[in-house]
């Protein structure tokens, strides 16, 4: 453009000619970003400590990188990881059922259940969970046996509840009483922000309540309860750890025999633990990332990026800013 | 209704409202409405807001209960049977079967997001069992060629305009083939350069003898299409009869003061 600096320039009255726009941007009509000085001293001051925390962690002879490698991928460490999936995806599982009953419990018409399923919450909500596990272990010394049948009246089948409950089964009905409560609430909570008109519109098609729930309501809901719920899952992974407690051999239970065993690899076996329940956590929160990108269809007008997407975005955006620079 | 098609006296009513009232807490919507109306026949209705219009469009498919009297379509009770000289409530399962058969179309279409268009519209002849899911995609695609959608099959309800959500809303009351279909102001949540594209497939659905009845504030449209004009104000049907009367001549000075208001 050859206007002189400080010309009036109205975009309405003096569109550029075709031939302005490719060839050469002018340079002095481009707005320049606002510089940002205090910015960039922040990010210098956390880079530094970045770096000396990431120093400290290689180099402090404390963390006893030989010895966590030693035990990262030992098989009894494993064996224990694997109790502790086993435990926490048995009790997300009945956990999450649980919930979701409930849940239509406290959102029923019928006043019994929903103080029925109140109560529940609200005492699951309230006893801690190790408290909870403690008094299960000891539930097979106050009940020796647990019968099936009319109630009050004769027993159809009676079980020896030594033999059915192994510590494994103690600690996913602990967990899963605990996670149920919580859920109950995720799920309550997702439900309750589906649209009124939504559910009148299902209503007025006459579709059978089921599948209301099943396919117009609950898949709704689900936008709000993943998020909530994942929260929660990260929490019961963790939770999984006082399963130890009931004498069962989870990650933090192996670690913590082995270490009383090898009282000079406490730190690195600790070490061990907690990279472990890292990688879980972040495994869930990838599958979490794409949960909510397949529930946002519809909600949304265009799908969130995968990571790969935006990989590509920020290089096809890189070599174009490059290219129009080079070009000036 | 000397403009009403005549059709044989034994046809039964396509819809018939007798004696409704309906209370919210101490507040009176519905004060005694009596309504026929025959099949075939364009009914629009009008009133001022909060004048018990939408209440009794609602009461029509059981979304709302009479607290008093009752509504049958095509002869058949809504919502109740008849006990001896009582009325009973009917089971969920039996008022949703009903409700298939009475299309309702809402203000805010209320499309169901997570679903495809095509899903929006197939969903529930599948469901409801009356088509298998080939035969409901095949009707889906129809209907929406029939209302000018036919290229959208694919996508989700909010990558459309609104006009194009309310189309789909109606071709997904229409894949139940009800003998009646219920329009509450299907038009007052669009911008304006919208509304007539939708006014025009509820027109088409008007000349093909489908039985409608409709809440509207869009007095042209009345004239236009309807066969009977039912003007309403708290709670009772103040007056009605062709658009010709009720509209160039209103006879109560209500009906007067509100087509001053909104013409």
């Amino acid at each position: 453009m050859s206007e002189p600096p400080g010309a009036a320039v109205s975009l309405a009255e003096a569109p550029p000619t075709p031939t302005d726009i490719p060839s050469k941007p002018a340079a002095a009509q481009r707005v320049q970003p606002l510089r940002r000085p205090g910015r960039w001293i922040v990010t210098a001051v956390v880079l530094v400590l970045v770096a000396q925390i990431l120093h400290g962690l290689v180099t402090n002879p404390f963390y006893q990188w030989d010895r966590f490698r030693y035990w990262f991928l030992r098989p009894t460490v494993l064996d224990g990881l694997l109790v502790t999936l086993e435990v926490a995806a048995l009790s997300a599982v009945l956990g999450l059922l649980g919930g979701i009953l409930l849940a239509l419990g406290r959102l029923s018409g019928s006043p019994v259940l929903r103080a029925v399923s109140w109560t529940y919450t609200w005492l699951f909500r309230s006893v801690p969970l190790i408290v909870v596990l403690i008094f299960l272990y000891n539930f097979s010394a106050l009940y020796k046996t647990l019968s099936l049948g009319v109630p009050f009246g004769p027993a159809f089948v009676t079980f020896d509840e030594s033999k059915l409950a192994t510590d494994m089964t103690i600690a996913v009905i602990g967990l899963t009483l605990n996670e149920a409560a919580y859920a109950a609430e995720v799920v309550r909570g997702g439900i309750l922000s589906v649209d009124q008109g939504q559910h009148e519109a299902a209503a007025a098609l006459g579709l059978p309540k089921g599948y209301q729930f099943r396919r117009i309501v609950f898949p709704q809901a689900l936008r709000s309860i993943t998020p909530n719920y994942v929260n929660q899952l990260i929490g019961l992974i963790k939770s999984t750890s006082l399963v130890f407690y009931v004498s069962l051999l989870d990650i933090f239970g192996t670690v913590q025999s082995m270490s009383s065993t090898y009282p000079g690899d406490v730190v690195p076996l600790l070490m061990v633990a907690t990279v472990w329940y890292l990688i879980l956590t972040s495994a869930v929160s990838v599958v979490q990332f794409y949960v909510e990108r397949y529930h946002a269809r519809g909600a949304t007008r265009t799908l969130p990026p995968t990571p790969l997407q935006k990989a590509r975005a920020g290089l096809a955006s890189l070599r174009d800013r490059l290219r129009r620079e080079a070009a000036v | 209704m000397t403009t009403a098609p005549t059709l044989p006296e034994t046809a039964p009513a396509a819809l018939e409202v007798h004696g409704v009232h309906k209370w919210y807490g101490a507040h009176r919507v519905l004060d005694g409405i009596d309504l026929t109306v025959r099949p075939g026949e364009v009914t629009v209705i009008l009133g001022p807001s909060g004048s018990g219009k939408s209440t009794l469009l609602r009461m029509i498919n059981h979304l709302e209960k009479p607290e008093i009297g009752h509504v049958s379509v095509g002869g058949e009770l809504i919502g109740v049977k008849r006990h001896g000289d009582r009325l009973k409530e009917l089971s969920e399962r039996a008022i949703l079967a009903q409700r298939g058969r009475i299309g309702f179309v809402f203000q805010n279409f209320n499309l169901f997001p997570h679903l495809t268009v095509l899903d929006n519209v197939a969903a529930a002849p599948v469901a409801t069992g009356r088509l298998t899911r080939a035969a409901a995609v095949a009707l889906a695609r129809e209907l929406l060629d029939r209302v000018g959608l036919g290229d959208k099959t694919g996508a989700y309800p909010r990558q459309l305009s609104g006009g194009q959500q309310q189309r789909v809303a109606i071709a997904r009351a229409l894949a139940l083939r009800p003998g009646i279909i219920l329009f509450d102001e299907p038009t007052s949540a669009l911008d304006p350069e919208l509304v007539g594209e939708v006014l025009a497939v509820i027109k088409d659905l008007a000349t093909s003898g489908t039985t409608l009845v409709i809440v509207t504030h869009e007095i042209g449209f009345a004239r236009e299409v309807a066969d009977r004009v039912v003007f309403i104000d708290g709670g009772r049907i103040v007056e009605q009869g062709p658009p010709g009367e009720v509209l160039d001549h209103p006879r109560h000075q209500r009906t007067r003061d509100f087509l001053g208001k909104v013409l």
